[in-house]
């Protein structure tokens, strides 16, 4: 079935209206939390909803998608989200990096740098920062509004406390433009630096919870970090197993029971494009 | 009347009404830098209602709190951005709370209680916020040992405590409490009287306590305001109206006290 019955990229043109002006709300202050009507998609919560909601609305027949779970672009996510579009958009779909102009991602920022001419989309779970700190929303608002950011201190203060450094490795906070502090949704903080000055634009998507937000290209983006305990992005010290990197972040894939592993690039492209090897279509 | 001698907080017919109830009516006072209050009075009286009134957490049906900033310049409180309300509320103030939990983060280390108002005002070296934390508590009189526990695992004069020390590491000119000592049992409450007075003496601070117990306000306060129905029934030194009651309520207040 060719779907003739769905509109163009599945959402109707007045909720991908809806959606575009909260994403142009959302990259005039970068950082913040614009509230949306996020609608319900055919696929659970927790499966990119909010991501697949962002995409759809910035889609025009001549982009070219890629979709990437955990850095990779064969996974049930990446491979179910790419057919979806597929079929209710009728786009062109890729696995390169470099050849996409959308790349809706859960987790990873790929490892080839990102260019003027792209957008990366990124499917959030959480998207308040102070979610775990505090749990009201009215009072975690009036907090973004105060710039009242103490309290993300105190969890890193925690972490340094209990484990003798900053043991948050992923969704960890940044400010943007000096000024929102922001969940980069559960990217490992080995990606963080990439958001900085980053030459695309980065939107983000929360289904669930119904909020979008952004970092403009070429923005700001600061790990929060203590003067004697610095920010530092930490990757698994070892190389990849299939085309010898070593400042790549690393999977670690158990090869039998008997205590076997390895480790392999994250980025499958990435990994690919290195090793020359024959591409999957 | 030079800047030094302008009253710290000015309380100006404070009034609150709660619908029809009376929360509290027509409370005037000066409080000056270095004075503690102590208001007194039954349950009911008005006294954490007034508390919350002069700590900007309700707003009075009429009247109005002035208080002088750091800068020196007195203000209608009522007049100040939330921004600049919760600056002062987490700089020059401190609020000890009788159930130490309200005013603590119960899950996270003792360390990071203390830290937290320092990191709020900018502190991001942890060396220097953790050694700040550890002064703190050893001030309090609780193991330095005991930094990353949480409070839960505290008991309650240790919580109590911590609260305190919480609330004077950023050196705030004015405290506000209430019952600070209820709930203790009678040595832990002479322990923390006896730390409080040390402190305040100390740092100079300007309080107000809100207590129905007449030896917390005895030991601990210049002066001292009786309440009764909302009002403000008698007002004067505290030894003065402790030994020479006026008012026949208070009088009685003071008689119903079992002999030591």
């Amino acid at each position: 079935m060719n779907a003739p019955a769905y509109n163009f990229a599945y959402l109707d043109e007045q909720t991908k209206r809806m959606i575009r002006r909260a994403i142009l709300k959302a990259i005039a202050i970068p950082g913040y939390q614009v509230p949306f009507a996020s609608r319900e998609m055919p696929m659970p919560y927790g499966w990119g909803t909010g991501g697949v909601q962002v995409t759809a609305s910035i889609l025009g027949p001549d982009d070219v998608l890629k979709v990437i779970d955990q850095g990779s672009d064969d996974t049930t996510n990446a491979v179910s989200i790419r057919k979806f579009f597929a079929k209710t958009a009728g786009v062109q779909t890729t696995t390169r990096t470099a050849e996409a102009s959308i790349i809706q991602t859960r987790h990873r920022i790929p490892e080839t740098p990102l260019t003027e001419e792209q957008i990366l989309v990124f499917q959030v779970p959480i998207p308040e920062p102070l979610r775990f700190l505090e749990p009201r929303e009215t009072e975690t608002r009036r907090m973004h509004a105060l710039a009242d950011y103490g309290l993300m201190h105190v969890k890193l203060y925690e972490d340094i406390a209990r484990h003798g450094h900053i043991a948050t490795t992923y969704a960890y906070p940044v400010k943007v433009d000096g000024r929102y502090v922001m969940d980069p949704s559960p990217t490992p903080k080995f990606d963080n630096p990439k958001m900085d000055d980053c030459a695309a634009l980065q939107l983000f998507g929360a289904g669930r919870e119904k909020r979008i937000y952004a970092i403009p290209p070429h923005t700001k983006v600061v790990s929060l970090d203590f003067e004697d305990h610095p920010f530092e992005p930490s990757r698994t010290p070892k190389s990849c197993a299939l085309c010898g990197a070593d400042d790549t972040y690393l999977d670690e894939v158990v090869t039998d029971d008997k205590g076997g592993r390895l480790f392999v690039c994250s980025d499958s492209d990435y990994c690919e494009d290195r090793r020359g090897a024959e591409r999957s279509p | 009347m030079s800047e030094t001698d302008a009253p710290l907080l000015l309380a100006e017919g404070l009034t609150k009404y709660y619908g029809r109830q009376l929360g509290c009516r027509e409370v005037s006072f000066a409080l000056y830098e270095g004075e503690v209050l102590a208001v007194v009075g039954e349950s009911g009286s008005g006294k954490t209602t007034l508390l919350q009134l002069l700590s900007t957490q309700l707003a009075p049906s009429a009247g109005r709190v002035r208080y002088r900033l750091r800068d020196g310049v007195t203000r209608d409180l009522a007049e100040l951005s939330e921004a600049e309300r919760r600056f002062l509320f987490r700089t020059d103030w401190g609020y000890v709370h009788q159930d130490a939990a309200l005013g603590l983060r119960m899950n996270v280390s003792a360390g990071a209680n203390v830290g937290e108002r320092l990191m709020a005002v900018g502190w991001r070296h942890y060396g220097r916020i953790r050694g700040t934390a550890t002064q703190w508590l050893d001030r309090v009189e609780i193991d330095p040992e005991r930094i990353d526990d949480p409070p839960l695992t505290y008991s309650g004069g240790m919580r109590q405590r911590l609260q305190i020390a919480r609330n004077l590491v950023t050196q705030p000119r004015l405290v506000f409490m209430d019952e600070p000592t209820g709930g203790l049992d009678v040595s832990v409450q002479a322990r923390l009287l006896d730390l409080l007075r040390g402190l305040v003496t100390e740092l100079g601070l300007a309080a107000v306590i809100v207590t129905h117990d007449l030896a917390v306000a005895r030991l601990l306060s210049h002066r001292i305001m009786v309440m009764k129905g909302g009002e403000v029934i008698e007002h004067g030194l505290t030894d003065q109206v402790l030994d020479d009651p006026r008012e026949p309520y208070s009088q009685l207040l003071v008689s119903s006290i079992l002999p030591a």
